[in-house]
C-alpha cells in the first residue's frame, strides 16, 4: 500500500507541473483575438430558391454566349513607385517623411552590404572561400522591406537577403563566420556559404531548396497568430521559386487559412539563367494573387520607399486582418547567379549596364538624399574608406579563426546523441587518430 | 540493464525515498517515461485485451517484466478502444494538455477518413482542428513552420502512399532544420501521422508501407505500433519527442481488435523494441500489422516443428534497437525479419547488414528476409504478394535445416 500512495504523490507531483506549463501557455492565449473570416465570401451560402448557379465551389451569373476568360483580363498590374530615377517624390503624399537618421541608416545599411558583397565575392575568387551570392541591385527590397517590420516579425528567406539580416543588426563577423564555415560560425560549419541564421534575430536559417519556406511560413504565421502577440511572418522568394509546387501550397494555405503573412517576391528577371518569359505565362507573380482570393501588388523593389510603404502597409492589414499579403518587387539581378555561374553566356553587358549605372537602388536614395543636402560627395568618400575598413578588418579576423570541432559534426542529428552515432563518432575518431597525416587536424578546434 | 533485480530495486525505492526522487529513478531507466505506472494494481497482458490482477503474482510479474516496456497501466482509469480510438484517445489528451497543438489535414475537421479525429473539432475549437487544402507537400510544410515557431504540430497524411508529394519537406527540410541550423531552430515538435501498409483491397496506392524510404534520413523518427495501446503510448512520445516524427498507423488494425487502453496520457519509450515472446532457436523482428503474423508463426513453429522463436516488435524504425535485436540474435543464432515492403531496399536489408556485422559468429543459419516482393502492391494478387504465415513458416524449417 505504501508503494501505491507513493505512487499516487508522484503522479500527483507529475501533473502539478503538466498543469502548471498548461496554465502559463493558457495565459499566454487568454487574449487571443477572435478568428474572424475577413477575406471576401467568394462562395455563396446554398440557395436553392435562386435562379443562379449553386455549384458548392464557385458563385456568379450564368451566362448564354461562349467565352473563354483572356489571360490577360488581370494583366498589366501597375507597378507603385514613391520615387522616380533621379530620387525625386513623385506624389508627396506617398512620401514615408522618414527623418533623416532613418534615410541615413537605410542609405549605409544598403552600401554595407554592396561593400561585403565586393569583398566576398573577390575572395570567392581567390579561393579564399568556396562559394559567394552577390545581392547587387536588390538591395531597395532587402532594407525598405525589412525597415518596414517589427523586429520580432519572424522571417523565412530563400538565401539573397542578406539585406534584412543586416538591418536587423547580424554583425559583419557573424557574416564572415557563416562564410568562412569557421568556429564563430552561428550555424555550427554545417551549411554553405550565405546560410545565415539567427534566434536572436528572428531570422529563420537559410535552406537551398527553393521554396520550401513559402509552406513554412504559412504555418509559423498561423501559429502566431493563435499566440496573438502583434506578430508576422514575412517570407521572401524569387520569381523562379514561385514556380515550385511549395509556392501553390504556400499561398493556397495562407489564404484558406487565414494567416497574418507577406509573401514577398523578389522578381529580379532571371533564376539562374532562365528569363521571366520562360518562366511564367501571366501578369509575373502578382497576377497570381487574386487567383487565391489574396491582396497583391507591385511595387518598383528599386524604389526603397515604395518597398518600405508597401511592406508597412502589408504588415499592418496582415496582423489586423489576419489575412495574407503578396507584394512583388521588381528589380533586377546586376550580380550573377552566384560564384558558379557566368551570366555573360545568357544575357547582354547593356542591360546589365542599364540597371547598374541608370537604376540601381543605392544611387536613388542617394539623388534623394543628395537633393536634401543630406548627403555629400565627401560622406560619401568617407563613408566608402570605412566601410570597406570595417568589412576588410571583419574578413581578418574570420579568415584567420579556426574551424569548428569535428565533434560538431554529429551533434544536432537528434536533439539527443543516439547510440549508432556515438558509435560512428568513437569510430571517426580512432579511425582519425590512426590516420592523423592524412586529415587537417590542425585548422580546426579542438 | 533489464533484470528483474533492477526493477525489484526500483520498486523498493519507490517505497522508500521521496516521490520526487523514484521518478527520477523510473525515468533514468525508462529513458523517457512521464508517467508512472502503478505497479501494483494491474499488469497488462500486451497481446491481449485482458487485463489481470497482478498483486498476487508479483513474483511472476517480476520475473517477466523485462520482456514488456510498459511496467504496468498509468494509474486511472482504462476504456475499451480499439486502434483509431486510442489515436483518437491520444490527440485528446495532447489538445487538452497543450493549448499550443493544432491537428490539420485532408478531411480531419470531420473526424477524417479514418475517424481518428472524430470530436476534437468541436472540444477544442475550430482553429486547432482543421482541414487544410489538398496537398501533401503544403500539409508537412505548414507543419514544420508550426512547429518552427514554437507550437505543438500534429499532421495527417491521408495515406501514406500519399506521403511523397511532401518526401522534398520532410526529407531535405524537417530532418535537417536543427542541424543545419546549429541547433537554432528545429521542428521537433512536428508529428506526421499516416494510415500504413496493406488492407486487402488497397491495391497499389492504398497499401504502401514507405518507412524505408524515410530510414534512410537521419534526423527522422518513425515509429509504427502493432495495437491500440503501444499506439497511444507511442503517439504521446512521438508528440512529446523533440525531434520530427512520422507515425505510421496500420490501417488494417484501426478496427481489428479492442485493447483496455488508459484514459490518462501516457508514453512508451521511442527506439526501443519489446520482447513479445521470448525463445531460444529463432529470433522473429518485425513492426506494425506484420508482428502479428509472426506471433501466429511462432506457435506454428511451436507446434508443428518445436522450434522456440523469440518475437520482437521493433515498433521504431529510426534510430532502431540494435541492442536488443543483437542481443537476442546472439541468443538465437537465426533472424528472420518480415515486413511487406519490396524485399530490395527495404528495412530488413538494414537490419540484416547491421546483424550480421555484429553477430556474425553467432549465426546458425543465413538471416532470411520475407518481404513483400519486388512489385508494386498488386491489387488482386494480394494473397500471393505478402508475406503471409505460411512463407515466413518455410523461411524458419530452412534456417532451422541449414
Amino acid at each position: 500500500m505504501a508503494a501505491v500512495s507513493s505512487m499516487s504523490k508522484m503522479y500527483g507531483l507529475c501533473f502539478h507541473a503538466v498543469r502548471q506549463t498548461a496554465g502559463l501557455k493558457a495565459s499566454r492565449l487568454l487574449q487571443r483575438r477572435g478568428f474572424r473570416v475577413t477575406v471576401v465570401q467568394l462562395q455563396q451560402p446554398f440557395d436553392s430558391s435562386l435562379e443562379k448557379p449553386q455549384f458548392p465551389g464557385a458563385s456568379a451569373e450564368f451566362v448564354d454566349q461562349l467565352e473563354f476568360i483572356q489571360p490577360n483580363v488581370i494583366s498589366g498590374i501597375p507597378v507603385y513607385r514613391v520615387m522616380d530615377r533621379q530620387g525625386n517624390i513623385i506624389n508627396p503624399s506617398q512620401d514615408p517623411q522618414l527623418s533623416k537618421e532613418t534615410v541615413l541608416n537605410f542609405y549605409q545599411k544598403m552600401t554595407l552590404l554592396n561593400t561585403m558583397d565586393r569583398i566576398l565575392y573577390e575572395s570567392q575568387r581567390q579561393g579564399r572561400i568556396s562559394f559567394y551570392m552577390t545581392n547587387y541591385g536588390e538591395e531597395g527590397t532587402h532594407i525598405g522591406s525589412a525597415a518596414a517590420l517589427d523586429p520580432n516579425d519572424l522571417v523565412f528567406g530563400q538565401y539573397r537577403e542578406a539585406g534584412v539580416l543586416m538591418y536587423r543588426g547580424f554583425p559583419l563577423d557573424h557574416f564572415m563566420a557563416q562564410c568562412y564555415a569557421n568556429a564563430d560560425d552561428l550555424g555550427k560549419g554545417r551549411q554553405m556559404p550565405v546560410h545565415y541564421g539567427s534566434k536572436d534575430l528572428n531570422f529563420v536559417t537559410i535552406s537551398s531548396p527553393l521554396a520550401t519556406q513559402i509552406p513554412q511560413a504559412a504555418g509559423a504565421a498561423y501559429a502566431v497568430k493563435r499566440e496573438n502577440i502583434n506578430r508576422a511572418v514575412i517570407c521572401y522568394f524569387g520569381e523562379g521559386a514561385a514556380s515550385e509546387g511549395d509556392a501553390h501550397a504556400g499561398f493556397n494555405f495562407s489564404a484558406t487559412l487565414e494567416c497574418p503573412l507577406i509573401f514577398f517576391c523578389r522578381n529580379n528577371g532571371y533564376a539562374i539563367s532562365t528569363p521571366t518569359n520562360e518562366q511564367y505565362r501571366g501578369d509575373g507573380i502578382a497576377a497570381r494573387g487574386p487567383g487565391y482570393g489574396m491582396l497583391s501588388i507591385r511595387v518598383d523593389g528599386n524604389d526603397v520607399f515604395a518597398v518600405y510603404n508597401a511592406t508597412k502597409e502589408a504588415r499592418r492589414r496582415a496582423v489586423a486582418e489576419n489575412q495574407p499579403f503578396l507584394i512583388e518587387a521588381m528589380t533586377y539581378r546586376i550580380g550573377h547567379h552566384s560564384t558558379s555561374d557566368d551570366s555573360s553566356a545568357y544575357r547582354s553587358v547593356d542591360e546589365v549596364n542599364y540597371w547598374d549605372k541608370q537604376d540601381h537602388p543605392i544611387s536613388r536614395l542617394r539623388h534623394y538624399m543628395t537633393a536634401r543636402g543630406w548627403w555629400s560627395e565627401d560622406d560619401e568618400r568617407s563613408w566608402r574608406k570605412q566601410s570597406r575598413k570595417t568589412v576588410m578588418e571583419a574578413f581578418e579576423r574570420a579568415e584567420r579563426r579556426l574551424k569548428p570541432n569535428p565533434e560538431l559534426l554529429f551533434t544536432d542529428v537528434y536533439q539527443e546523441m543516439t547510440p549508432s552515432l556515438n558509435k560512428q563518432r568513437e569510430s571517426l575518431w580512432r579511425h582519425v587518430q590512426q590516420y592523423k597525416e592524412h586529415y587537417p587536424l590542425d585548422l580546426y578546434e579542438k | 540493464m533489464r533484470s528483474s533485480w533492477q526493477y525489484s530495486n526500483i520498486i523498493q525505492q519507490l517505497t522508500t525515498i521521496n516521490p520526487y526522487k523514484s521518478h527520477i529513478c523510473c525515468c533514468l531507466y525508462r529513458q523517457k517515461v512521464e508517467f508512472n505506472y502503478s505497479i501494483c494494481a494491474f499488469l497488462f497482458c500486451r497481446n491481449t485485451t485482458k487485463i489481470q490482477p497482478a498483486g498476487s503474482q508479483l513474483a511472476r510479474v517480476l520475473s517477466i517484466l523485462h520482456f514488456f516496456n510498459l511496467i504496468g497501466s498509468p494509474k486511472g482509469p482504462t476504456q475499451k478502444m480499439n486502434l483509431f480510438q486510442s489515436i483518437t484517445s491520444a490527440l485528446d489528451n495532447t489538445l487538452a494538455s497543450d493549448p499550443t497543438a493544432v491537428i490539420f489535414g485532408e478531411d480531419v475537421a470531420f473526424g477524417g477518413v479514418f475517424r481518428c479525429t472524430v470530436g476534437l473539432r468541436d472540444k477544442y475549437g475550430k482553429d486547432r482542428v482543421f482541414n487544410t487544402p489538398l496537398c501533401e507537400q503544403g500539409i508537412v510544410g505548414f507543419g514544420i513552420g508550426v512547429a518552427v515557431a514554437g507550437a505543438t504540430a500534429i499532421a495527417e497524411i491521408q495515406f501514406a502512399d500519399y506521403i511523397f508529394p511532401a518526401f522534398d519537406q520532410i526529407v531535405n527540410e524537417a530532418a535537417k532544420y536543427r542541424y543545419r541550423s546549429g541547433n537554432l531552430f528545429d521542428c521537433g515538435n512536428l508529428t506526421i501521422r499516416a494510415p500504413w501498409g496493406c488492407v486487402g483491397h488497397g491495391a497499389l496506392y492504398h497499401s504502401q508501407s514507405p518507412e524505408a524510404f524515410f530510414a534512410h534520413c537521419p534526423g527522422l523518427k518513425i515509429v509504427i505500433p502493432r495495437g491500440p495501446i503501444q499506439a497511444k503510448g507511442l503517439l504521446l512520445s512521438c508528440i512529446a519527442d523533440k525531434n520530427p516524427c512520422i507515425f505510421f498507423e496500420p490501417k488494417i488494425l484501426y478496427r481489428a481488435a479492442v485493447e483496455q487502453v488508459p484514459e490518462e496520457p501516457y508514453t512508451i519509450p521511442l527506439s526501443q523494441a519489446e520482447i513479445l515472446q521470448e525463445g531460444s532457436d529463432v529470433t522473429l523482428v518485425s513492426w506494425g500489422t506484420q508482428i502479428h503474423v509472426l506471433k501466429e508463426v511462432a506457435s506454428m513453429a511451436q507446434e508443428k516443428l518445436g522450434v522456440s522463436c523469440e518475437v520482437i516488435d521493433l515498433q521504431t524504425i529510426l534510430p532502431w534497437d540494435i541492442e536488443t535485436v543483437c542481443k537476442s540474435v546472439v541468443k538465437t543464432g537465426r533472424l528472420l525479419i518480415s515486413h511487406e515492403a519490396p524485399v530490395t531496399g527495404g528495412f530488413a536489408a538494414e537490419i540484416s547488414s547491421t546483424v550480421q556485422e555484429e553477430c556474425f559468429l553467432n549465426l546458425e543459419a543465413p538471416i532470411s528476409r520475407v518481404c513483400g516482393y519486388d512489385t508494386p502492391f498488386p491489387h488482386i494478387f494480394e494473397p500471393f504478394y505478402t508475406p503471409d504465415k505460411w512463407k515466413c513458416f518455410e523461411a524458419i524449417k530452412k534456417m532451422i535445416n541449414y
